[in-house]
């Protein structure tokens, strides 16, 4: 187990290795540090001067790989690539275009984006799996039927709608909540409330309807033909034997994301003013601030894989029958 | 001659990928094996109703796709202004603006403005310039409103008979196919769109939007944004998709490890703000290429084009992971191995005996990422890396309502269309995708996935 999971996190490295080159290749081949310099300070009537105080000020004005002006082993050190790109490995990135330091901003802003994406994974997944399992215990009637039907319509809204619709509702008519905003502490609930329940209702119709198909599909195995033949009834099929089998798929599903959750979402979080991570980055991409983007970017993935490496960690933890290797 | 043809790179495409499709039609009509799941699928009423709803939409899509420049009044050179078939067909809508806002065919602005009346100056909601424009006085409007839609519904009843005949013969020659829902969905969108088309000749039947624009056309101008977004994606995502997933299944060793380690480490990215990352590297590359770009529509054209092929490069990671595991398990099977010991060389194995067994795995999967692209346009123009922003597009509208969900009176008409059309456009095409699913998965035929 402690081999196998060491070599994953030796697997890893590649991987990130290759999307620090594919965001570098984005970032600084594709457009030069001059490009960068005359989007940030307007196209028009800009000097050379100003560039280079921009890029100098930046940190851009190095060489993209080799600096043949330094020494040592300042030729590689010495360059855009060592600099931004490959101080991400060590959680280093550096300053915003804003002056403030990207790594402290990270560290302030994950716990509120945590606050609202744990129990809107939480609370959806009760959801889901209780409408899941009530459309497949009445399968192929027409509550199953027009279950589906909902659930599709459902998936048909754009998530924007959920939102724009929930604040309008909730706020401007009912005055239940306030519209936007956060604070610390005790007070962020009646500041989350409406964000956590939009999330759930928007992520209904995709979860039930998938959890449904995983029930199905679970209730199609030769021992449940065997549960039902010694006699149990039904609900105890499902819920004993079925709920328990079926939550193998729904486990790993949700475990994947976990760590993803810090990043929070970016709809959300920029509507509702939730001072987290994807409202920081909704923010840094129409400012166009590509350091901010650039770190998010390695963040994500650190996660995604993080991820990967439970999911694979958790098959053994619910499924004794599989064993790492 | 009075106009000369224009023709935008999405265009050009979305004809080459018609003419694809109709090809593929013609192929599948004389082979009996092809079209049979084909019939399967037309032979369920929501495949039928759904694709009734989305050929509707491909019309409006289509007429939109055919551009052209009108020759100036002067009769020397043409002009400047790149505009479609469909803007011809909606002339009167798109150029008779009003200065600001305007409820759903109301006759006043939405805000009062100052006024000279009699010499005196007051502050009252002025009329339309052309919403309502027609009525001698406004207590005249709901007649007119109610005449216009007897009228409408008058011509759908026309067409009831009509369509009634039609469906008569049809159900006579091919029982199987549920032609009579067919004919009362299309029965459905005449009812709408004939009193609609005689209440826009006076009203704005959406509105009007903050610079006076009129909004069921903007409506009617997104929905080539959706489709090309939803179709021309595909058309970077299945070659990389199909090409990586069989090479990865097939070939197995270092080959599988490559294309295994590229789509983890492009996955691992998220991507919203990979999209995002490449998005804005092309805007710098537009934006310092002004001169590639002969007009303003060009350089939008060009960048919904490359928003295509930046949302197809980061998506088909998906599509070949399936079909790498798919391949995996077809070169166990024994005709493969059969094929081998023949001789047969490996490129024919691939063309003649593992594609064509994928096949359904690649049609189930673009049909499904339809629906999804649509829905991944708006949020994408909202994070503002999306269509250009002189584009009409579901997002931009949806963008542009949103700051207006705080006014008193609420506009909310922008919103409900946006809302609308999408929805009926995304919900046809996820019913119809289920459909297609259904038809095609052997194991929901053979009955071991219920439906």
């Amino acid at each position: 187990m402690l081999a196998y999971i060491l070599r994953r996190v030796l697997y890893a490295i590649p991987i990130l290795i290759g999307v620090n080159l594919i965001t570098f290749l984005l970032f600084f081949v594709v457009n030069t540090p001059d490009d960068m310099a005359r989007m940030q300070l307007g196209t028009r009537r800009v000097t050379a001067e100003a560039i280079e105080k921009w890029k100098a000020e930046q940190g851009y004005d190095k060489p993209l790989l080799l600096n043949a002006k330094a020494d040592g082993a300042g030729k590689l050190t010495q360059t855009i690539f060592y600099e931004k790109s490959v101080r991400l490995f060590a959680f280093d990135f550096g300053p915003a275009e804003d002056g403030r330091d990207i790594a402290s901003e990270i560290r302030t802003r994950m716990w509120p984006s945590l606050a609202l994406a744990l129990p809107v994974l939480l609370v959806g997944l009760a959801v889901n799996i209780t409408f899941a399992m009530l459309m497949a215990f009445f399968r192929a009637t027409y509550l199953d039927f027009w279950g589906v039907v909902l659930c599709v319509a459902m998936m048909s809204i754009s998530a924007l709608f959920y939102i724009i619709g929930g604040q309008y509702v909730a706020s401007k008519l009912w005055h239940l909540v306030p519209i936007s905003g956060y604070a610390g502490g005790m007070d962020a609930g009646k500041f989350l409330v409406l964000p956590v329940l939009i999330g759930v209702i928007g992520g209904i119709g995709a979860g039930s309807r998938w959890y449904r198909t995983l029930f199905l599909e679970e209730m199609s195995r030769d021992y449940v033909r065997t549960a039902r033949a010694k006699g149990l009834a039904e609900s105890v099929v499902l819920f004993r034997h079925v709920l328990k089998n079926a939550m193998i798929p729904i486990l790993t599903g949700v475990v994947v994301v976990v760590p993803l959750l810090f990043m929070g979402s970016l709809l959300t979080e920029s509507f509702f003013g939730i001072p987290g991570l994807g409202s920081y980055t909704i923010d840094a991409i129409q400012a166009q601030d590509f350091a901010v983007v650039r770190s998010m970017v390695f963040i994500g993935s650190v996660l995604y894989i993080l991820g990967l490496l439970l999911t694979d960690v958790s098959y053994t933890l619910v499924d004794p029958r599989i064993k790492l290797q | 001659m009075p106009f000369v043809p224009f023709l935008l790179f999405t265009d050009v495409l979305l004809w080459l990928l018609i003419a694809a499709v109709v090809f593929y039609a013609w192929y599948c009509s004389r082979r009996p094996h092809l079209a049979a799941p084909w019939k399967r699928v037309f032979q369920s009423k929501a495949a039928m109703v759904c694709s009734v709803v989305l050929f509707f939409f491909v019309v409006v899509g289509v007429l939109d796709s055919l551009h052209y420049r009108a020759r100036l009044d002067g009769g020397a050179g043409y002009s400047p202004e790149v505009v479609s078939l469909l803007d011809r067909a909606l002339s009167h809508l798109r150029e008779l603006r009003e200065r600001t806002y305007s409820a759903p065919l109301a006759t006043r602005l939405y805000a009062k403005e100052q006024m000279q009346l009699d010499g005196k100056t007051v502050s009252d909601f002025p009329r339309l310039a052309h919403g309502g424009a027609h009525l001698a006085s406004e207590a005249e409007r709901p007649r007119d409103i109610a005449a216009r839609i007897g009228l409408g519904l008058l011509c759908a009843a026309f067409a009831a008979v009509v369509l009634g005949l039609l469906v008569k013969r049809l159900q006579r020659r091919r029982p199987e196919v549920p032609w009579r829902a067919a004919g009362a969905t299309l029965l459905v969108l005449f009812a709408v769109a004939f009193p609609v088309a005689f209440l826009a000749q006076g009203y704005h039947v959406l509105g009007t939007d903050k610079v006076g624009q009129d909004v069921l056309y903007q409506a009617l101008k997104s929905i080539r944004v959706s489709l090309i977004i939803g179709t021309l994606t595909t058309l970077v995502l299945l070659p990389l998709g199909m090409a990586l997933g069989v090479m990865a299944g097939y070939f197995k060793g270092w080959m599988d490890d490559a294309i295994q380690y590229l789509y983890t480490t492009l996955n691992s990215i998220p991507s919203v703000l990979l999209i995002a990352a490449a998005v804005l590297m092309m805007q710098v590359v537009i934006d310092r290429n002004a001169d590639w770009f002969a007009t303003a529509a060009q350089r939008a054209d060009f960048r919904l084009l490359i928003l295509c092929a930046i949302l197809g490069l980061t998506s088909w990671t998906g599509l070949a992971r399936l079909l790498r595991g798919e391949a995996l398990k077809l070169s166990q099977l024994e005709y493969i191995q059969a094929a081998h010991a023949f001789g047969v060389a490996d490129s024919r194995i691939l063309s003649r005996h593992i594609l064509p067994n994928v096949a359904h795995i690649v049609i189930i999967a673009m049909v499904m990422d339809f629906s999804g692209l649509v829905l991944a346009e708006a949020v994408l123009s909202y994070v503002g890396v999306g269509v250009d922003p002189a584009t009409t597009s579901f997002g931009t509208m949806i963008n542009a309502a949103r700051l207006e969900m705080g006014r008193e009176p609420i506009v909310w008409w922008s919103l409900a269309a946006a809302f609308v059309f999408m929805f009926v456009l995304v919900l046809a095409a996820n019913l119809f995708a289920d459909a297609v699913r259904d038809g095609f998965d052997p194991r929901v035929r053979m009955g071991f996935v219920p439906a």
